[in-house]
């Protein structure tokens, strides 16, 4: 091998790949553990034998068909799933090395570390203020001033502030779409959670909004770790820095997200990304 | 051996955009293919007819690229293809970019065998440079079968010529440089001759890039630069 050839091998690749974002998940940090997991909706199973590391303040996408499992397995790591009776779950999730289906574990509290967004926006009827506040009054924080900080807070963060500082106490209804899914963004942060699950955000909302939300997840991975649902493979794309393809209730192929949208491992993850899915 | 599955789109539209797309890189590949050999047949016969087609029709190589890069373009624009879909769009960009510059060099060839025309110095180092360009032409047509074809072997056997391109390139070099130390009155036109002699050459590394961009398309490996071709094939298969 020449010099030339030599060099051009040694590169940092933090020089040559900084555009990529990060590339190798065994590297990172893990956030969430998720061993032989198995879930049955009566004597459907839906989820096969699922291992996979989700990354510490990084995006991780999970991209399938219809059916796939992929929100049912979003759905596990806030345990939303014991809100359906017919559920039965086997194998291990944790988070921070805290298994979260443990007796010990108090579900509201889990809740509050693992945040989620739905695809539609789910306000409640009351004031901007009241929404982004509502999970603080019930850890019982009283104080005034404590509670502008925060809001003021969450509502900068979700990217938001400017558009509603004048009109804190108006309905929340009256925002628009993806207006409103901020809110619920702001909402979910105000309580300081770990992680942020995100079911299908902006799939109810208009493309500038859709960049709006994308843009704010760019921003909001530099404080928790989010884990995002959705059926827009581009936005998959343009947003993770690892995918999940899933398939029938198994996780087909789990990596770099520049890696699965040019040359994924798998024939099915190919298919898939590439529209032959028929 | 077709493992990018063109037609098995959802949207029949896309299989059609893709296979367009490749075919026309085969055509443009064709053309320049024919445009090297009358090039060649230009300065063996220095036939200035032969050698003025050429140049004209360089212009044909030059509009096929514009044409085909605007294609791509579209294509990115609204499939945002991704995965063997979006390697074959990387990769049909930047094989059109160097089959236009072997046009280029073939263009130069006859510019240089119209210059030539009605000098009888040379004529006995025609052996050497028909057999250089034989060779090139061997190059570039087994680079536009490995991109056809979607072969990595060829691909490999192709980039390997390269180098054999280079040694007698190195001899034919040595052998002209004795010439004009010989004869300094050749000078001018062995000169010319040099210049020719080195189209030829750059023609063989351009080849051996398409063969690199066939074996990212087929494999989604970046082979360039890193000398690694034949090992990181090997310990794959």
């Amino acid at each position: 091998m020449s010099m030339e050839m030599k060099n051009a091998q040694n590169l940092d690749p933090r020089i040559i790949g900084s555009a990529l974002g990060p590339t190798d998940l065994g590297a990172e940090d893990h956030c969430i553990t998720v061993r032989d997991l198995n879930l049955f909706y009566g004597d459907t199973q839906a989820l096969k034998g699922i291992d996979m590391d989700i990354a510490r303040k990084r995006v991780t996408a999970f991209i399938g068909p219809s059916g796939c499992g992929k929100s049912t397995l979003l759905r596990c790591f806030n345990r939303m799933n014991d809100l359906v009776s017919s559920v039965r779950l086997e194998g291990k999730i944790e988070l921070d090395g805290e298994d979260i289906n443990a007796p010990s574990v108090r579900v509201a509290q889990l809740r509050q570390r693992v945040g989620m967004v739905f695809q539609k926006p789910n306000p409640f009827p009351k004031s901007v203020y009241e929404n982004v506040a509502y999970g603080l009054r019930l850890q019982g924080i009283k104080s005034r001033r404590t509670l502008d900080d925060i809001v003021e807070k969450a509502l900068r963060g979700a990217a938001l502030w400017d558009e509603v500082k004048d009109r804190l106490h108006d309905n929340a209804l009256g925002m628009s779409g993806g207006q409103q899914q901020r809110l619920v963004i702001a909402r979910a942060i105000a309580v300081e959670p770990e992680v942020l699950l995100l079911d299908e955000p902006a799939s109810a909302l208009d493309p500038i909004s859709t960049l709006k939300i994308e843009e704010l997840i760019d921003e909001l991975k530099e404080r928790y770790t989010i884990v995002i649902v959705t059926h827009n493979m581009q936005q998959a794309a343009r947003v993770s820095d690892y995918t999940a393809f899933m398939y029938l209730g198994k996780l087909i192929e789990y990596d770099a997200t520049s890696k699965i949208f040019t040359n994924p491992g798998e024939k099915m993850t190919e298919d898939y990304v590439t529209g032959r899915y028929g | 051996m077709d493992n990018l599955n063109l037609g098995q789109h959802i949207s029949r539209r896309y299989n059609e955009e893709l296979e367009d797309v490749r075919t026309r890189v085969l055509a443009m590949g064709g053309l320049v293919e024919q445009q090297l050999q009358k090039a060649m047949d230009s300065l063996e016969s220095l036939d200035a007819g032969i050698a003025q087609q050429v140049i004209d029709n360089d212009l044909q190589v030059n509009a096929m690229e514009v044409a085909i890069d605007e294609e791509c373009n579209t294509i990115l624009a609204r499939r945002q293809p991704a995965a063997s879909d979006l390697r074959l769009i990387t990769a049909v960009i930047k094989t059109i970019t160097d089959l236009e510059r072997i046009g280029d060099e073939a263009e130069r060839i006859a510019r240089m065998a119209g210059e030539l025309v009605g000098e009888t110095r040379v004529v006995k180092l025609f052996t050497q440079i028909r057999h250089l360009g034989q060779h090139a032409r061997t190059m570039l047509r087994g680079a536009l079968d490995a991109f056809a074809h979607l072969d990595t072997e060829k691909a490999v056997e192709i980039w390997n010529e390269d180098r054999k391109i280079d040694r007698e390139y190195e001899a034919l070099l040595r052998e002209l440089m004795t010439y004009m130390m010989q004869d300094t009155d050749s000078i001018p036109c062995v000169l010319k001759t040099v210049f020719a002699a080195r189209a030829i050459e750059r023609i063989g590394d351009r080849a051996s890039n398409i063969c690199e961009y066939v074996i990212y398309l087929v494999k989604g490996k970046d082979v360039r630069h890193t000398g690694l071709l034949k090992e990181s094939l090997s310990d794959e298969d």
